[in-house]
């Protein structure tokens, strides 16, 4: 076929798993006019799907990439290319096996039917496995193989079928025409196609596709080494491709997986070995594949020791040999997330790479709701290619964090575990001063933030047993009873918190009022000086937002919102404002610098440095002001995420150090104490009920549900506002609740602290699941040092979100009883919310 | 029974070739290195007759250090001995070569290993010379037979085969001689694991020999004009079946 067509609805470039199954599930949504397009030859062009392992085991700690991957078999299922088969992660260590313990957890809380399974089991299982060298396996019955080649060719047929695509080989895009930060046209050797939306499906090409529009796809081809080795005599009667469960060995990052009379052998413990998206070879410059290099045998050795040591018999066998064996190019993210949306530099230019076949089909059904209604069924936002600042785009950010993320793969990776590369990139202007306080500082975004300060260490004796120790390694991990005491500090006295990282935005212009609140669901017209706590919906009533506003002036507006999803807000924001330039936003976040006061005292702390008038009278919760404490003009804003009295207080960046001496100083005599976000993000927030997004706010959650629904719905219109009332008049699937632990005291002795994601069951053990077929899980977890309790957060249906249920709550192999303190909002500690009016 | 088995590493070739800018080499970042499929037939030839009489099997190359990487895929196959003479990375042309290999044989010589068979692939997969074989057989003043796609050995001589246009040539050649092979003389077997694992942890002997200009010298290498391949699509599934037999049909093949 020569030539391409002149105009296209989509053009979509790369026909991969990701790019069949886009152009079939657009198709689905009814869109016509769809170009699929790739350099290379069909069905196989030659990217990383090409030389896939095609296995799909379920269960990951993230519910989002689960439900991806559970919608993905489906989808394989209905196409009938998908062999079940099973599979087992085997342990070799004590640590491993605690962790197939989480793992358990986690397929409770997502719905996943799997167990755990004794060394014999396992044998049973796998009757060719050396269980002399395991402590056990997690086995999940529903683990299997697809063939991905002809699942997205069947879909690609489908969606030719249905007369809405056409497909268009060995064609090489060679520029994509941006035009008013919009796509207009896709240049290709065989002439151009006139679009205006453009589905980057390229996998490791996906970066350079971006860069032909002036976008970035943040991500790194990097090699997973693999071997097919055979022939295996076990194997000479299978019929098909598999009847053996796929083993991974989680503990040396290996995996191995009947294909036919072969073993396949692969690997993540190699070094990780990257690549430029640009020194990728052509399709004639490659031996096998661009995307199947020369295997180096030196990074496999160790791995083919691991192997043999665990599957001896066919293994050791010196009949088997090593038939194939390729360094298999796969795409890697700084995060290891995918990078899902529309790029928020290029209007009509969607991202849909660094994906695995596991998950392909699943995003594509999403990824295609997004781009044609805007609400997809499962939540993308953690896949959000908008979640990323400009340094996290950088080459070396992107080296950086995807080679250490490797040799994660099938890590053993505590939830709050930190990114020990490319650090200290954002640094407040407290930053040496939190130092000189042995702060000890986390990452959110970049930012260096403390989590808790070593100069509180005193604390611990001030507190004793209140600050709620934590004994076992793992629940200690990343942890310090330091935060809790410097909870009760704050509580007690007063606590300061640097809170730089807050993503900052002014909206502006004629029309900024009536966009703000078509933006915002509750009443943004009050008077100038009044802050309010907003969420922000999609149009299927989601919670796409949750942040707080400030009124400035009639038409200008402060957006306060959190760093890890400033990046997502703004572009939700700048996506509707209107095209006339009547409004517009300006991102501030890197001019102003903020430090939180809060507690009791935190009144006569501000008031000893400031003229202006501070009394409740004169500075009413809600409200924010200008005030000069010493030289520094100040805004401060009087409200709080950790229920004290207090204020938010902005300081133009480089004043920083000024305005943190004055609170330290004035701070002496009421024995302040610096406050890490351990506080802020969780111990203080769960005591006051207060909801976090990404925890507990989601798209997939809606306001009622999450108790945000306030008395009065404003006569205005906004987005979401027809979902919304709807959600109201309905009763709620779920509620959201507040359950306390009541005794966390483990078999062994040790008392335990759940960390959130945990499955919340019956007394009995059963799932609890709601009328949408929603599972209960721990949304938030954390010490509640005030009230003495573990403190969980969770959705539970009706029957169950009544204060009094005794539930379960399933952490580590091991239940644990819960009762429902709270249904609904109020808080557990001062309920009446009397402190931060006071 | 003492066998020699002579490879050279080559970089692996993929359908376009790229030479490095200044037209010294083959840009190898893509492909990796290997040796010809005539010479992994030597390997396997050697291993078979060790197997089937007993005895030792070396293999040899001269190259850089990297070229450790080829002797150690032939001991993962079943070769027992390495020897690595070492080079700087300059190409030496066939007459040095050959010269430096006589030396390293005549050494093993002096050292009580005298070999029974020598092999060599026909030709090398990158400059394809023809000579090394001829010409060490030669300096050692041994019976050398080339092109070779079949051997069977009895005592102190070997019957061995090769293919004309017109049929089969066959000979009897005394041990020790030369054999340069083709491939089709066997099918070469896969490493296991064990065998990978065993040869990694293998010593290499290593001899430095001193670099010798041949008479052949490289200036630079020249692509040759590629011919554009044009690809027919005669249909997807099932309809393409007529047109495939039509075309089996033209090409005599039905």
């Amino acid at each position: 076929m020569s030539g391409v067509p002149a105009q296209a609805r989509v053009v979509v470039i790369g026909a991969g798993i990701v790019g069949n199954s886009m152009a079939y599930h657009l198709a689905q949504q009814g869109w016509k006019e769809i170009v699929l397009i790739d350099k290379g030859p069909f069905p196989n062009p030659g990217g990383s799907t090409g030389h896939a392992s095609n296995f799909i085991f379920l269960t990951d700690h993230s519910k989002e990439m689960t439900l991806f991957t559970l919608d993905s078999v489906r989808q394989y299922k209905e196409l009938g290319v998908f062999t079940q088969s099973g599979g087992v992660e085997v342990a070799r260590t004590a640590e491993r096996m605690d962790e197939l313990k989480r793992r358990m957890a986690s397929s409770k809380a997502w719905g996943i039917d799997a167990e755990l399974a004794s060394p014999a089991e396992v044998k049973r299982l796998v009757p060719f496995i050396n269980e002399k060298i395991i402590l056990g396996g997690f086995s999940t019955p529903g683990i299997g193989t697809v063939d991905s080649l002809r699942g997205g060719t069947l879909m690609r047929e489908k969606a030719q079928a249905m007369g809405a695509v056409t497909v268009v080989a060995s064609t090489e895009v060679t520029a994509i025409d941006v035009e008013n930060g919009r796509v207009r046209r896709v240049r290709t050797d065989k002439g151009d196609i006139e679009t205006e939306t453009v589905v980057i499906t390229s996998g490791i090409w996906s970066p350079r596709l971006a860069r032909m529009a002036g976008a970035s796809i943040p991500l790194s081809p990097a090699v997973d080494q693999m071997i097919s080795v055979g022939p295996v005599p076990l194997f000479a009667d299978t019929v098909g491709e598999i009847k053996y469960p796929i083993i991974r060995d989680m503990d040396t990052n290996g995996y191995e997986r009947q294909h036919g009379g072969d073993l396949e052998v692969g690997s993540y413990d190699h070094r990780p070995i990257l690549w430029e998206p640009d020194d990728i070879p052509s399709i004639g410059q490659s031996k096998l594949s661009p995307t199947e290099l020369p295997f180096t045998k030196e990074d496999f050795d160790e791995s083919l020791e691991h192997a043999l040591e665990l599957i001896p018999d066919i293994l050791g066998d010196p009949r088997v040999g090593i038939r194939h064996a390729i360094n298999g190019l796969l795409s890697l993210t700084p995060d290891g997330l995918p990078l899902l949306g529309e790029t928020p530099e290029v209007k009509g230019l969607w991202s849909v790479a660094a994906i695995w076949i596991k998950e392909a089909p699943g995003i594509a059904r999403c990824v295609a709701e997004w781009m044609a209604s805007g609400v997809p069924e499962i939540d993308p936002s953690g896949s959000d290619i908008a979640r990323f600042y400009d340094h996290q785009k950088t080459r070396a950010h992107i080296r950086a964090r995807t080679a250490e993320g490797f040799n994660k793969t099938y890590g053993i990776v505590h939830p709050r575990e930190q990114w020990e590369s490319n650090r200290r990139v954002r640094l407040s202007p407290f930053y040496e001063r939190e130092k000189a306080l042995g702060a000890v500082f986390f990452e959110t975004a970049g930012w260096e933030r403390p989590n808790w300060y070593a100069s509180n260490k005193p604390l611990l004796e001030e507190y004793g047993e209140r600050v709620m120790p934590r004994r076992y390694e793992w629940d200690a991990r990343w942890w310090s009873p330091i935060i809790n005491a410097e909870h009760l500090a704050m509580r007690d006295r007063v606590g300061m918190v640097d809170l730089s990282a807050f993503a900052v935005f002014d909206i502006a212009g004629s029309c900024a009022l009536d966009y703000m609140q078509k933006m915002c669901v509750v009443q943004v017209n009050l008077p100038v000086g009044r802050v309010i706590y907003t969420s922000l919906l999609n149009t299927s009533g989601g919670i796409k937002a949750d942040l707080t506003v400030m009124r400035l002036g009639t038409n200008h507006f402060r957006v306060v919102t959190g760093g890890a999803d400033g990046m997502r807000d703004r572009k939700w924001f700048s996506d509707h404002l209107p095209e006339d330039g009547a409004v517009q936003i300006t991102d501030l976040t890197s001019s102003w610098a903020t430090i939180g006061v809060w507690g009791p005292r935190a009144r006569d702390l501000l008031q000893s440095i400031t003229d202006a008038d501070v009394s409740n009278e004169g500075f009413p919760f809600g409200t924010c002001r200008f005030v000069d404490i010493g030289p520094v003009r100040a805004l401060a804003s009087r409200i709080s995420y950790v229920g004290e009295l207090g204020w938010e207080i902005y300081v133009p960046f480089e004043q920083g150090s000024r305005l943190w001496d004055a609170i330290w100083d004035a701070g002496q005599p009421h024995r302040i104490a610096p406050v890490g976000i351990g506080v802020y993000g969780t111990t203080g927030r769960l005591e006051k009920c207060y909801r976090a997004y990404g925890n507990e706010l989601e798209q997939e959650f809606n306001l009622v549900e999450t108790g945000l629904a306030r008395p009065q719905v404003k006569p205005q219109d906004f987005i979401g506002k027809e979902a919304y009332l709807k959600q109201r008049a309905e009763p709620p699937a779920v509620t959201l609740c507040t359950l306390t632990i009541d005794d966390n005291t483990s078999s062994s002795g040790f008392k335990r602290f759940m960390m959130g994601r945990e499955p919340v069951l019956s007394p009995q053990g059963k799932r609890l699941v709601d009328r949408h077929g929603r599972g209960s899980y721990v949304t938030s977890a954390g010490s509640g040092p005030s009230v003495g309790k573990t403190i969980l957060m969770s959705f539970l249906p009706p029957e169950q979100a009544k204060a009094g249920t005794k539930l379960a709550v399933e952490y580590f192999g091991e239940q644990y009883p819960a009762t429902v303190a709270v249904a609904g909002p109020t808080p557990l500690f001062d309920p009446q919310n009397t402190r931060v009016r006071s | 029974m003492n066998i020699l088995v002579c490879i050279k590493r080559v970089p692996a070739t993929a359908g376009q070739i790229t030479l490095t800018p200044d037209g010294q080499d083959i840009d190898t970042r893509y492909l990796g290195f290997t040796i010809s499929p005539h010479e992994e037939c030597a390997v396997e030839e050697a291993v078979r007759m060790i197997e089937a009489h007993g005895g030792i099997t070396t293999v040899l190359t001269l190259g850089p250090e990297a070229a450790t990487d080829q002797l150690r895929d032939a001991m993962a196959l079943g070769i027992e001995r390495a020897m690595l003479l070492e080079t700087d990375g300059r190409e030496w042309d066939p007459v040095a070569t050959a010269s430096a290999i006589v030396q390293a044989i005549e050494a093993e010589r002096a050292a009580g290993r005298s070999y029974d068979l020598v092999l060599f692939g026909n030709e090398s997969a990158d400059s394809a010379g023809y000579q090394v074989g001829v010409r060490v057989a030669d300096a050692l003043d041994l019976p050398c037979v080339t092109g070779i796609k079949a051997i069977e050995l009895a005592d102190g001589h070997a019957t061995v085969r090769r293919q004309t246009e017109s049929g089969w040539e066959t000979a009897e050649v005394s041990l020790p001689a030369v054999l340069t092979v083709k491939e089709g003389l066997n099918l070469p077997r896969y490493p296991s694991l064990p065998g990978r694992l065993k040869a990694k942890k293998k010593e290499i002997g290593r001899i430095k020999p001193q670099w010798q200009g041949g008479g052949l010298e490289k200036i630079r290498l020249k692509l040759p004009v590629q011919a554009e391949h044009t690809v027919e699509i005669l249909g997807t599934n099932g309809d393409a079946g007529a047109q495939l037999v039509e075309v089996f049909q033209r090409l005599r093949l039905l």
